[in-house]
């Protein structure tokens, strides 16, 4: 295979495509990494809305605590606070979001790609130009988000739930880890994009690659909104 | 294919060698992965085949020794596993991979690396899954793993010892194998048929079968979540002590079983989906007429689709969910009939008044109608719960599920295998032969599978290893064991006449049965290609139009004729570098990757008993898929 290695270097563009629809046409018109994509999402929905289902399902049926939302007592008379720190959650919830504003500005940058710049453009057309800065940025708030998962898993199993304490414990660490697995893939992802348009340079025609990591962050963090509201803020 | 082009040398020192064991692991070729996923997924049969067997015989006479009850519990988990996993819905596959695109007009399917990560990964996990048998410690807590039953409290220990066994720990973990396969192929199928079909076929004009594997995939993408999830969660029970099904934690005993079933019925949608389209290919081919009601058929598999979600707590009805639940769910599985019932008057009515050919496709074709109706009948008797829960756990519903099974996809499948020889190989399977093994399986699965009606109605429970003298069993028992053996002698038969053919059957040429749809407009076997140049399609049956347009009654008013010279059968064969067409390079990366998910999936069984060693062997796995991955996803396709 040395000798496509030009044609590499053309791969390394598609990045993550199987698909050969930038050189033939297609029924819809569409890539086929598109249609895919939306595939796995339809797919993934059926994965949260199983995990969802769980957790709410034995929702207050824990027998022992610490509970998410109440004070519980033990035996021997030791007391645990309401597990769930809102506050906390609050703030990687929103770093998160912003996260998917930091997407939607890195796949505006590839598309004005070689476009000229206005005369007189400010700090922020500027900015709004660079594909690299808001990658990385989202990688970082994503990176950020993962960081305050990893505090917040760490508190928990301090301050006495972990995985095997009860149903709240096993329904939580498995959904929610589950949901930080997929924006550690998410950050690798990102990451990935950050180095190949550090190395060769992402242009208008990469939009899709772009565009496809766009979609599975976005949604990422749509099913984070559910989580946020299903289990930290209905009590 | 090496009986069509003469390789050029760069063919023969290149990467691209058409022959030799490389080839094949290294192949991207939709054709080449289907015929692999065919032989895997026939050698897995006859695997499940034997299990049944051994099962058989011990229930032969009443309190047989042939086996264990140990023995006995993994034979009839496995059987279920193997044939439902890795037997059926793989042999679907087969006819995926190789017929979708060749009936849509396409030269591949949309992911073609993706598509050979899917085998792969099918193969490995069904190794996984397998190969404990030969060592006593098969999972043995049935193919439906019903947790808590499942979880280490109840499966975990063998008596007398303090290590947990690891029986179900094959099965969760080749299940989540295999499930990564199915989806895996899922995606790659839709895109496929939404993406690549050839100008002018649009929707209303594709093929059956490709209409029916198109509402499978969607099946798959969203039943197999759930029973993933289930899955995960009884592992982490098992291997990290969490407490989703342990009862005295609180945890809903049904909690496995709604998700289980959320996925179990859609699956045996996607069981017997594909078995229908196939004979909706058959069928018409050897009656001379359209396919009766075409729109009413592809709306009638989209309503079978679509209910099969609603219906999953029917196979919990003694579970004791209220009469509210048992009355929705017995409402909604009535009415899952219709869609099912408008299919088989509309395959009866389209050899009506047709000049049939009793061919032995046609033949199996004309079984499935029967057998799939009568077990359909007794599927519906189901669906009433007091009736219910006097069948429940008994051997009338292994009848029913074997007639829906067996009847209906085996036979099916067998009618597909028939038919599409001849397109696979160049050569067809033996008429005679293929007669004596018809009429020796139809003999033999209605001796099996009827008597147990009886023996279910009687009372004798499913999944016992033997019972007693004198409850009326007896005679019913050794009925179906003598039925099993003929199995045996129709399999050989079958078997015998599928080796044989490849090199000695009678040459088939590109359109042997006189059929309408794309596949048959090509040489048989195709090349690599498939189709010189893309044709544009006018119609449901564009051959037909070319034979004689009288023959397709195209109830839409709307088709065009078809070009002729886009459809001639190509006589002369060429590479596809001679004619200028890229096609996928063959690449191992995709095997590579597959088998660093199974070595993730294997450390994590050792996890449990050995920390540093499975970790280890976690890592390694899970560097080999990320590694993998990179590698593919950075190289070119073509």
């Amino acid at each position: 295979m040395a000798s496509h290695a030009a044609a590499a270097s053309h791969g390394a563009v598609a990045g993550h495509d199987d698909g050969h629809a930038h050189h033939h046409h297609t029924t819809t018109g569409l890539d086929h990494r598109k249609i895919a994509i939306w595939a796995f999402i339809g797919s993934e929905c059926m994965l949260f809305a199983s995990l969802i289902s769980t957790y709410l399902i034995y929702k207050g049926k824990s027998l022992v605590g610490p509970f998410p939302h109440t004070e519980y007592v033990d035996a021997a008379g030791k007391v645990f606070t309401p597990i769930l720190d809102i506050p906390v959650t609050s703030a990687s919830t929103f770093v998160l979001l912003m996260s998917s504003l930091a997407m939607v500005l890195a796949l505006q940058a590839v598309q004005l790609k070689g476009q000229p710049l206005p005369a007189g453009a400010g700090w922020w057309t500027r900015a709004q130009r660079s594909s690299q800065l808001w990658l990385g940025m989202t990688a970082l708030l994503g990176a950020c988000f993962l960081g305050f998962q990893a505090y917040e898993f760490t508190s928990f199993v301090r301050e006495g739930l972990t995985l095997k304490t009860n149903l709240f414990g096993s329904t939580f660490f498995t959904l929610t880890g589950f949901h930080g697995a997929h924006v550690t893939v998410g950050v690798l992802w990102l990451m990935s994009l950050l180095w190949i348009d550090r190395t060769r340079g992402l242009t208008p025609k990469d939009e899709l690659v772009v565009d496809i990591c766009a979609l599975y962050w976005h949604f990422v963090d749509v099913v984070w909104i559910a989580i946020f509201t299903l289990i930290y803020l209905i009590q | 294919m090496a009986t069509l082009a003469t390789p050029t040398p760069a063919a023969v020192a290149g990467s691209d060698a058409k022959s030799g064991l490389w080839s094949w692991l290294a192949t991207t070729d939709h054709k080449r992965i289907g015929t692999l996923y065919l032989w895997t997924a026939l050698a897995f049969f006859l695997i499940g085949g034997l299990e049944a067997v051994m099962i058989r015989t011990q229930l032969a006479r009443p309190n047989m020794g042939f086996v264990s009850a140990e023995t006995y519990n993994q034979l009839f988990t496995m059987h279920g596993t193997t044939m439902v996993f890795l037997a059926v819905m793989p042999l679907s596959a087969a006819f995926f991979n190789f017929l979708i695109p060749l009936q849509i007009g396409a030269r591949d399917v949309a992911f073609p690396r993706l598509n050979a990560f899917s085998y792969w990964v099918y193969l490995f996990g069904g190794i996984l899954i397998t190969l404990p048998i030969l060592f006593q410690a098969a999972p043995d807590g049935g193919w439906f793993g019903y947790a808590p039953l499942s979880t280490p409290a109840y499966s975990g220990v063998a008596p007398g010892s303090s290590e947990l066994k690891m029986n179900m720990d094959f099965w969760v973990a080749g299940l989540q194998v295999l499930g990564v396969s199915s989806l895996a192929a899922a995606f790659n199928f839709i895109t496929t048929i939404i993406n690549m079909r050839a100008p002018g076929m649009t929707l209303m004009r594709m093929p059956m079968f490709t209409w029916m594997s198109f509402v499978v995939q969607f099946l798959l993408i969203l039943a197999f979540p759930p029973i993933t999830v289930a899955l995960v969660f009884l592992m982490m029970d098992r291997v990290f002590g969490t407490t989703f099904y342990q009862v005295a934690a609180g945890a809903d005993p049904l909690l496995w079983q709604h998700l289980f079933w959320v996925f179990g019925h859609p699956e045996v949608y996607i069981l017997i989906l594909p078995a229908f389209g196939l004979v909706s290919e058959v069928l018409p081919t050897f009656s001379k007429k359209p396919l009766f009601g075409y729109n009413v058929m592809v709306y009638s598999g989209i309503m079978i689709g679509f209910l099969g979600f609603g219906v999953w707590a029917h196979h919990m009805f003694s579970v004791g969910m209220g009469a509210v639940a048992d009355s929705i769910f017995s409402l909604m599985t009535m009415l899952i009939a219709i869609p099912t019932g408008v299919k088989i008057f509309n395959w009866i009515a389209t050899m009506w008044s047709g000049e049939i050919r009793f061919t032995v496709p046609m033949k199996f074709a004309i079984a499935l109608i029967a057998m799939f109706t009568i077990g359909g009948i007794s599927g519906v008797m189901h669906s009433s719960p007091p009736a219910d829960l006097q069948q429940t756990d008994t051997y009338f519903v292994v009848a029913h599920f074997h007639y829906v099974l067996f009847g209906g996809s085996i036979m099916g499948i067998f009618a597909g295998i028939y038919f599409y020889y001849p397109k696979i190989t160049g050569r067809f399977l033996d008429e005679r032969l293929g007669n004596v093994h018809f009429w020796l399986n139809f003999i033999g699965m209605n001796l099996t599978f009827f008597p147990m009606h009886f023996s279910g109605l009687l009372g004798m429970p499913r999944r016992i290893y033997t019972y007693d003298a004198g409850q009326g069993w007896d005679l019913f028992n050794l009925m179906a064991t003598y039925g099993t053996y003929l199995l045996v002698v129709a399999t050989a038969v079958f078997v015998w006449n599928f080796v044989r053919s490849r090199t000695r059957g009678a040459v088939a040429g590109g359109d042997p049965w006189q059929a309408a749809t794309l596949e048959w407009s090509i040489p048989s076997p195709p090349p690599e290609y498939n189709f010189a140049k893309i044709p544009t399609i006018g119609s449901r049956y564009p051959l037909w139009d070319l034979k004689d347009p009288s023959w397709n009654a195209d109830p839409s008013g709307h088709a065009v004729p078809s070009d002729p010279s886009d459809l001639q059968e190509e006589t002369a064969s060429h590479t596809a570098k001679a004619l200028g067409i890229p096609m996928p390079y063959p690449t191992a990366k995709p095997l590579f990757t597959a088998i660093g998910l199974v070595v993730m999936f294997g450390g994590l069984l050792l996890f449990r008993d050995h920390h540093a060693v499975g970790l280890t062997i976690l890592l390694t796995g899970a560097a080999m898929l990320i590694g993998g991955l990179y590698a593919w996803l950075t190289s070119p396709l073509e």
